[in-house]
């Protein structure tokens, strides 16, 4: 799966037991969500425990990568220096399940194709250990 | 109802500084200053307050503007002689209010100082601070942050945009209905000699004014300042006898019931936490919508405003669009006037203080040329994302 070319360097996370998962574990091209050994709920950002069913054991699992614009905003302004505008920020809910939902960029796909219930689909832009989830048109992904 | 403590309490006094949009004044100066009319104003002296409360607890100096007094400073500069203080975050810029009705339940204090004062003109903001460095900040985002920033989305305008661009898709509400909030408030700010803003504009200037991040102009964001706000939260049975009317506190919400922090995970999303902040309020009152005389909504964005009429029941799920296009309905002669003293968007970002502090002029009679003809009970909604207050005051 082809990366995005970085550009200016992002504000990346430092990297830890509970956030590992989701922020290295694109390197094998999935996207990694928390989950429920038990119930199977889905769990975003990490939790100790299943919030739906109590259970312990909450573990990553790789997810289809597909899901659907919820929310989209064109931003214009230079909020960050080296940042060409306009870019569109979106918030993308995971097919999975509908309140499991990434901030996201949608750098391949023209601002002006952007909508709210298109479906996108994962890929991974890579700065060292990082690979963060960003999306993409994805026409026909689901049937 | 008794069982509801802010009931036997209320607002005494309230005080504000002057208000800047280039940097003027030492911010902290401006603080005390709004704490020293809040007090005069109330007819007490430093001698009689008992508890200091303020959200959030940014001190003096402190190079984010984002706060401009702790409560040391405000503790210490005073000569307080303090029971009890608190600067919790419980119902995000009403956090104080809510906190101090709780402190004076307890009996720890008679007379809580409460105040929001902000340096943002004063100190450097985000984008220059980052400019003069060279480039973005190194900084590595953290807990909630962490999936949020790493998105070129450092602002919270970003977030905000996001979830509005859901709802108006969902109910068809277009920017020209949007435009009235902007557009009747800073008629309002027309009256208000305090606030930055106060030249009308109109639709032509909305509809073509600088995009910041869609469906947000620049017109649809609030205006950073300095300035101060300070209220005075009291014992009802102990501001009786003082030099204004009380104005009661009815009933409070605070609340963020569903993926706290998390902004993106609730499951009625794009709902915040306003929501749940106002089904609480309307939990502790017999009150109900239809008995708000003045509405005071934060308006960050334009966007909060209509969740804000949406969540407190003030008009239907979906229903903002239509309920504000054209602005007659909340325009100071309307159904429901709407921050009446301009709010964020033309006073100044006053950070929600000023929207406590306008409702308890407008509920004493003291709004001047913008006072709306009859007002009893007023409702203040603060904040919007993971974080919302609520409340609703009247009169004695």
């Amino acid at each position: 799966m082809a990366s995005a070319s970085p550009s200016p360097r992002r504000l990346l996370p430092a990297i830890n037991d509970m956030n590992r998962s989701f922020w290295c574990g694109g390197a094998d091209g999935r996207l990694h969500i928390g989950r429920c050994g038990a119930c199977a709920t889905w769990i975003h950002p990490y939790l100790p425990r299943c919030p739906k069913c109590g259970f312990s054991e909450v573990a990553a699992q790789p997810v289809s990568g597909r899901g659907t614009v919820a929310g989209f905003t064109v931003n214009h302004q230079p909020w960050i220096p080296g940042v060409p505008v306009p870019y569109a920020v979106a918030i993308v809910e995971l097919e999975e399940q509908a309140d499991i939902r990434l901030l996201t960029n949608l750098p391949r796909t023209p601002i002006d194709q952007v909508r709210v219930g298109m479906p996108v689909k994962v890929f991974f832009e890579q700065d060292g250990d990082i690979f963060t989830p960003l999306f993409e048109a994805a026409e026909g992904a689901h049937t | 109802m008794t069982r509801f403590a802010e009931k036997s309490t209320c607002i005494s006094g309230i005080g504000q500084s002057e208000i800047y949009r280039k940097p003027q004044v030492n911010p902290f100066e401006l603080a005390v200053r709004a704490c020293e009319r809040a007090i005069a104003d109330a007819g007490l002296s430093a001698a009689d307050i008992d508890g200091v409360a303020c959200w959030p607890a940014v001190p003096a100096g402190t190079n984010s503007g984002i706060g401009a007094a702790s409560l040391p400073d405000i503790a210490n500069v005073l000569g307080l002689n303090i029971n009890w203080f608190n600067a919790g975050d419980t119902a995000a810029q009403l956090s104080p209010i809510v906190n101090a009705v709780a402190a004076i339940a307890a009996g720890y204090c008679d007379h809580v100082l409460t105040w929001r004062a902000l340096g943002e003109r004063w100190v450097p903001s985000y984008g220059s601070a980052a400019a003069a460095a060279g480039g973005a900040p190194h900084m590595q985002p953290s807990g909630w942050l962490e999936y949020l920033l790493p998105f070129w989305a450092p602002s919270t305008a970003t977030w905000v945009a996001v979830h509005a661009s859901t709802h108006m898709a969902r109910y068809g509400i277009t920017r020209e209905q949007m435009s009235a909030i902007p557009i009747v408030q800073r008629r309002n700010a027309g009256l208000n000699p305090a606030a930055i803003y106060r030249e009308p504009i109109t639709l032509d200037d909305y509809m073509s004014a600088r995009m910041v991040t869609t469906p947000f102009s620049i017109l649809d964001c609030d205006v950073p300042c300095d300035g101060a706000t300070a209220v005075i939260v009291s014992r009802l049975d102990a501001a009786n006898d003082l030099k204004q009317p009380p104005i009661v506190i009815e009933a409070v919400g605070a609340g963020s019931h569903d993926k706290m922090e998390t902004w993106l995970g609730r499951r009625d999303y794009p709902h915040m936490a306003m929501h749940d902040a106002a089904d609480m309020m309307w939990r502790r009152t017999d009150l109900k919508p239809k008995d708000v005389d003045t509405a005071h909504l934060y308006d960050g964005f334009t966007w909060l405003t209509m969740s804000w009429l949406e969540a407190l029941g003030l008009c239907g799920e979906g229903e903002s669009g239509a309920f504000i296009e054209g602005g007659d309905r909340i325009a100071l002669g309307g159904q429901l006037p709407l921050n009446t003293n301009g709010g964020q968007l033309s006073e100044g970002r006053m950070h929600g203080f000023g929207h406590l502090h306008e409702a308890v002029l407008q509920l004493r009679g003291q709004a001047g040329a913008r006072q709306v003809r009859t007002v009893k009970v007023s409702v203040v909604g603060n904040g919007g994302g993971s974080l919302a207050g609520a409340v609703l005051l009247r009169q004695l």
